[in-house]
């Protein structure tokens, strides 16, 4: 027995003969937060509900801690907790009666599904809330519910579609905090459009586009790609290229207007200090120096609109 | 599990104003059908002098006011019934109960058994508000058991009928609608055929198994009709929410 809580091989999903997600493999172990990264209608919420069971692949099977799902549904969706794009929420019921309600279908014994309520309101922050119909409730409110009705049963599994949206910046960091929290001895599944947020909380990534994995790697190879070895200089009277070029490590050197220059260095030199030198030497007037970030919205954009697939990453 | 999704079903029922005004309706349609039928049992009654004219009370309000809750029952079934699944579709709750761990045929089961559960509260308010005839007469309470199974039967068969409405589409009032629609033709379908009593399809009318309940006998073979019929349509519905998976 291996430790993988969810296995996906070669999901393919067809809708009228195109493919809205295409043989898409992975693995995920325990204690790992895998984000879901891609552009709409890239296939991210139809492989999420492959995966919970609520969409029969086409081709390929789904494993719940070594349950398939399609062969032992009942027990694999026990082992799932699952937030849908559009929130599940019954709005004529209290918070309460609607999680009373969660935990029952989720197999929670007769006795502990009030502690299993408490715990859960308590983790969302929902505990002022209890008595208040679901309809009632803001939009960020109503979203925690549905996080809270994800985790009542304590999953081994929880699959979150798009958890932050709604969300006001405080509550975005009280649910990562949540997230990374569960992840920690379980397994979480995020899908998300927010960039930043994957790199805060994932550990893991996946960007899917038009249905095919485009890359699948640890965020760390992510976060490399994108920093890499540049520096960005502002100065007043700013040296030409050619002269930057002298200083050692310094690899490639690159003018851009307003006093700005991009360099590029070699792999393990630091020139920081040997430019600031130089600089106070030559009366460059540096006022500014700071290492150039690809974003990583940039690094998304390369990923998936480049033709060929980077390689794929091996999944740690 | 069944026993679940059922009480979910039966308090959303109890959580919309709904629910109550089709008990409150229904009940006061009954009192006064069964008030006018005590009423009219004595001014016939007084008019009937020969002992073979005579009927029991039982039997005479019985039949007014069962037969006039299997005609009632047409109309409130389809309003019950329409937001069962169409309401789940259109407000996207159904990857909840989906999502859990329960087969189709559980989530269709207690549905069923939610809705029945409901209308049951009407059978069994008949029941005893033709019981109360029991202080003043010797009543049949053997009458009203057969009424009240046949009764019961009936409205399940509606629901199960209703339910598979409310799954094929999104919008509540159009369940209804065709519930009703194909109901009416059922409930009077044996009028279409009254020259020939004998024909297949005027023995699918439900109206026409009713018949015997109301008259106080309870045959296998109605019973096993309604059963069937019940059955059929909970399938239909258990292969309709299963086409939503493997079809998306």
């Amino acid at each position: 027995m291996n430790n993988f809580t969810v296995e996906a091989n070669e999901l393919t999903r067809l809708y009228g003969g195109r493919e809205a997600v295409s043989n898409v493999s992975f693995t995920l172990s325990k204690g790992q937060v895998l984000g879901f990264l891609g552009p709409n209608g890239a296939g991210k919420s139809t492989t999420m509900k492959m995966l919970t069971g609520n969409l029969a692949p086409s081709n390929g099977s789904v494993k719940i801690c070594g349950i398939d799902m399609m062969e032992n549904p009942k027990e694999a969706k026990a082992l799932i907790g699952y937030l849908p794009e559009m929130r599940p929420l019954y709005k004529e019921f209290t918070v309460d009666e609607y999680l009373t309600i969660a935990a029952r279908l989720h197999r929670v014994s007769a006795g502990n599904i009030k502690k299993a309520v408490e715990v859960a309101k308590e983790r969302c922050g929902l505990g002022h809330m209890s008595k208040r119909l679901i309809e009632n409730l803001s939009n960020g409110y109503q979203q925690r519910v549905g996080i809270a009705q994800a985790i009542i049963h304590n999953p081994m599994v929880v699959i979150l579609d798009e958890p932050t949206v709604g969300l006001d910046p405080i509550q975005i960091r009280d649910i990562r905090a949540l997230i990374r929290e569960v992840g920690a001895e379980r397994s979480v599944i995020i899908s998300t459009h927010i960039l930043p947020e994957v790199e805060m909380v994932c550990d893991h990534v996946q960007i899917i586009d038009k249905g095919k994995l485009v890359f699948n790697g640890a965020i760390d190879v992510l976060k490399k790609q994108r920093i890499g070895n540049k520096l960005m200089l502002g100065m007043h009277n700013p040296p030409s290229a050619d002269e930057m070029l002298k200083i050692p490590g310094i690899t490639e050197a690159e003018s851009l207007s307003g006093g700005l220059m991009r360099i590029r260095f070699a792999d393990g030199a630091a020139p920081a200090e040997a430019i600031v030198q130089a600089a106070v030497k030559n009366g460059w007037g540096l006022h500014q120096i700071a290492p150039d970030q690809t974003s990583l919205e940039d690094v998304f954009v390369q990923l998936t609109y480049q033709e060929q697939p980077i390689p794929e990453q091996s999944a740690a | 599990m069944i026993i679940n999704v059922a009480r979910k079903e039966l308090k959303s029922m109890f959580a919309s104003p709904m629910g109550w005004v089709i008990l409150a309706l229904l009940m006061f349609a009954f009192g006064t059908y069964y008030l006018n039928g005590i009423n009219d049992y004595f001014a016939v009654m007084s008019g009937a002098m020969r002992p073979a004219e005579r009927t029991g009370v039982t039997q005479f309000v019985g039949q007014i006011v069962y037969g006039f809750a299997s005609f009632m029952v047409l109309f409130a079934v389809p309003l019950l019934s329409m937001r069962l699944i169409s309401e789940e579709r259109r407000s996207q709750t159904l990857p909840f109960l989906f999502s859990a761990p329960i087969s189709l045929t559980e989530i269709v089961l207690g549905k069923f058994l939610g809705l029945v559960a409901f209308l049951s509260i009407l059978v069994v308010y008949i029941g005893l508000m033709l019981s109360t005839l029991n202080i003043w007469a010797d009543i049949d309470f053997g009458f009203i058991i057969a009424n009240s199974i046949g009764l019961l039967l009936m409205v399940a068969s509606f629901s199960a009928l209703g339910l598979y409405f409310s799954s094929m589409t999104q919008q509540p009032v159009i369940a209804a609608i065709l519930t009703f629609i194909a109901l009416f033709a059922l409930m009077f379908l044996d009028r279409f055929f009254a020259g020939d009593p004998s024909n297949t399809l005027a023995s699918l009318s439900l109206t026409r198994h009713f018949q015997s309940f109301l008259g106080g006998l309870i045959d296998t073979a109605d019973i096993a009709y309604f059963v069937l019929f019940i059955a059929t349509f909970l399938t239909l519905t258990v292969r309709r929410l299963d086409a939503d998976r493997l079809r998306g």
